[in-house]
């Protein structure tokens, strides 16, 4: 699904550049549960802009379900990202002023899904996520978790191929990060592709697989025994 | 193009700080109240003075005789001479271009009452025409009739006094018709009483004139055939600026005057005079243009002012619409339609009060009655319609910048932004 040979990217920071990663190889299959884990300035959140199109990468290749990801001009990249990934942030990152269910439309709407079928897809995902009942509230009435399980629901509202997770968890506490690791693992149980950055040790071994990232490069990649989330959740 | 969504989205957000959203409005439907008010004091000072020009033909020139200042044909200079009934003729012969040509003759007295009737008196200018004068003249027959060419032909004495005469000469309810009236020791009949068409204000002197057939004043005041001056209007599809020329030189030859003697024939191009009062329209209608767009164009700089805040303070949701994969265009037109949208609705606004405006001037003129050199201010459905075109492309403008720096930001950046 995802398979990266030699990748470099640094910043420049004034007259001095920044060498984040160092020739990372790293290739992920479909139906894998990754975990990116790394202390701060590991380049973890680097790796997943890149993976995400959200920046672009200096040496190396990125193919993504055997598209290569090079050159892109923005609305290319703006196509690319709406069709094959999916968006989770920390920081939830969902729009103020649009309900739980516009939210979760979203991606639909950029792909020019008619109004009715979007609502109908919206709803459908929300339900999954177990807010239906939500849908008309705006983010602000929602607690971090519920926000978090629309973001999730709006990522995979669009039907991605691969759902790239920016410490999904960073902003919950532990009880809600138990309760969207399992939203997390069930919906890598109907075989989507799921690659979670974090630098919590137990969020990552809910994972199936966890690569450490250390100075740029890639320190350890080895296959884990999945701790199930739902065995927390009440 | 039009897509529910679209629209719901701009006006949550413009509403989503309504304050500003009005404060930012408030510029633009300014500058265009500030437009449409100039425009219709421009279109208020050109109605007032185009109706000066109503019901004269514009299309005239008058034409009188000075002194020569070249001898000619044996004919010393600093000679006096006058125009005859012939070259009237001659000009309708060569010169079938023009529709009316009105041989013209006038008696004033310098001092003293040249009118009497009975007790009454008063000094008037006296006119000997022909009746096609009523058409060169923005005057209308208000009571009786104008001459005739029966009149002229029998030089009967008949006469048509402005209404302002009867007021003077005759009482409120006395009947004018019928009456006779004695000018300069002669008496004659009035047959009609005329108005003048432009009834703006009036001075002393309007509708306080007499005109009689042009033969009867010839005999009645001893001019033989000569005529005092001329006035020409030229027929519709020519212009009678064309045509002074081969007019002067016309009677130039037929009264012996030297070719190159430019003094001594006057005349007086209302045509071009016309077009020189058409061109000062214009250049009012530039002016109230050039001042309004300048001060629409201080709102429109605020308009694009809040944009680049509301683009600032919208740097993260755009960096999500990027990341989930709006295309940055869709971005863009969404920037612009806010822009043109806020622009057009103000602008809106400000039309509006425009009209109300005007029409409250319209209502006070009306009351308070005709005020010289100025009629009726208005604009019309074109300035409104030119506005609005001004609104958008000013919306456009104003939205541009802003939305190019919108899409400008990398979406990583914009999510970065806290």
């Amino acid at each position: 699904m995802i398979q990266i040979e030699n990748l470099h990217k640094s910043y420049k920071m004034g007259s001095n550049s920044l060498h984040v990663l160092k020739g990372i190889n790293f290739s992920v299959k479909e139906g894998e549960l990754v975990a990116i884990m790394g202390s701060s300035g590991s380049g973890k959140s680097t790796l997943l802009n890149i993976l995400g199109m959200l920046d672009e990468l200096d040496e190396g290749s990125y193919d993504l379900d055997g598209v290569p990801i090079k050159n892109l001009n923005e609305t290319k990249a703006a196509n690319y990202r709406n069709k094959f990934l999916g968006f989770v942030f920390q920081s939830f990152n969902l729009i103020n002023y649009k309900n739980a269910m516009e939210n979760v439309a979203l991606p639909l709407y950029y792909q020019r899904v008619g109004r009715k079928e979007r609502q109908e897809k919206a709803l459908k995902y929300l339900d999954q996520v177990g807010l239906k009942e939500w849908a008309d509230h705006l983010p602000s009435e929602l607690s971090g978790g519920q926000k978090q399980r629309v973001a999730i629901a709006r990522a995979m509202a669009a039907e991605p191929k691969v759902l790239l997770a920016d410490e999904p968890t960073g902003a919950l506490d532990s009880t809600t990060s138990y309760e969207v690791m399992d939203l997390i693992q069930k919906i890598n149980d109907q075989g989507n592709t799921i690659l979670i950055v974090t630098h919590e040790e137990d969020i990552a071994h809910m994972c199936k697989r966890i690569v450490h990232l250390k100075d740029g490069v890639i320190l350890e990649d080895k296959k884990v025994d999945q701790v199930r989330a739902d065995q927390y959740v009440q | 193009m039009f897509s529910k969504d679209r629209w719901k989205e701009i006006l949550e957000v413009l509403s989503s700080n309504m304050l500003r959203t009005v404060a930012t409005a408030f510029g633009v439907g300014w500058g265009i109240f500030i437009l449409i008010i100039l425009l219709a004091a421009g279109k208020g000072l050109e109605n007032g003075i185009r109706q000066d020009f109503n019901g004269v033909a514009t299309n005239t020139m008058f034409m009188w005789t000075e002194t020569t200042t070249m001898a000619y044909q044996g004919l010393p200079e600093g000679r006096n001479f006058n125009f005859k009934l012939s070259d009237v003729d001659l000009l309708r012969r060569n010169v079938p271009e023009l529709r009316i040509i009105s041989p013209r003759n006038s008696l004033r007295q310098a001092v003293g009452d040249n009118v009497i009737r009975g007790t009454e008196s008063g000094r008037y200018r006296v006119f000997g025409d022909y009746p096609e004068i009523i058409e060169q003249n923005p005057i209308y027959t208000a009571h009786g009739r104008f001459f005739n060419h029966n009149d002229i032909k029998e030089k009967r004495k008949v006469v048509v006094i402005g209404d302002g005469i009867r007021q003077d000469l005759f009482e409120e309810d006395e009947e004018v018709l019928g009456e006779y009236i004695k000018i300069s020791g002669v008496n004659f009949m009035v047959v009609g009483t005329y108005k003048e068409k432009t009834s703006n204000g009036g001075g002393e002197n309007s509708e306080r004139q007499i005109f009689m057939p042009f033969t009867t004043f010839s005999q009645a005041f001893n001019r033989s055939d000569n005529v005092g001056w001329m006035a020409i209007t030229a027929k519709d599809d020519s212009s009678i600026s064309l045509l002074t020329d081969k007019i002067v030189n016309t009677v130039k030859q037929s009264r012996k005057v030297h070719p190159d003697d430019a003094r001594a024939i006057g005349f007086f191009d209302l045509f071009e005079q016309f077009n020189r009062v058409e061109s000062l329209f214009g250049a009012l209608q530039f002016v109230a243009y050039f001042v309004g767009i300048l001060v629409l164009l201080a709102g429109i700089i605020g308009v694009s002012n809040i944009m680049l805040i509301v683009i600032k303070e919208r740097t993260k949701e755009i960096g999500i619409r990027r990341a989930l994969g709006e295309d940055p265009w869709s971005i863009k037109k969404q920037i612009l339609m806010e822009s043109i949208f806020l622009t057009i609705l103000s602008g809106m606004v400000g039309i509006i009060f425009g009209a109300l405006f005007i029409y409250g001037i319209n209502l006070v003129l009306d009351s308070i009655g005709p005020v010289d050199m100025f009629l009726n201010p208005s604009v019309s459905l074109g300035v409104v319609l030119s506005a609005l075109i001004i609104l958008i492309v000013s919306g456009l403008l104003a939205g541009f910048i802003p939305a190019n720096s919108a899409i400008r930001v990398r979406p990583i950046e914009a999510l970065r932004a806290e």
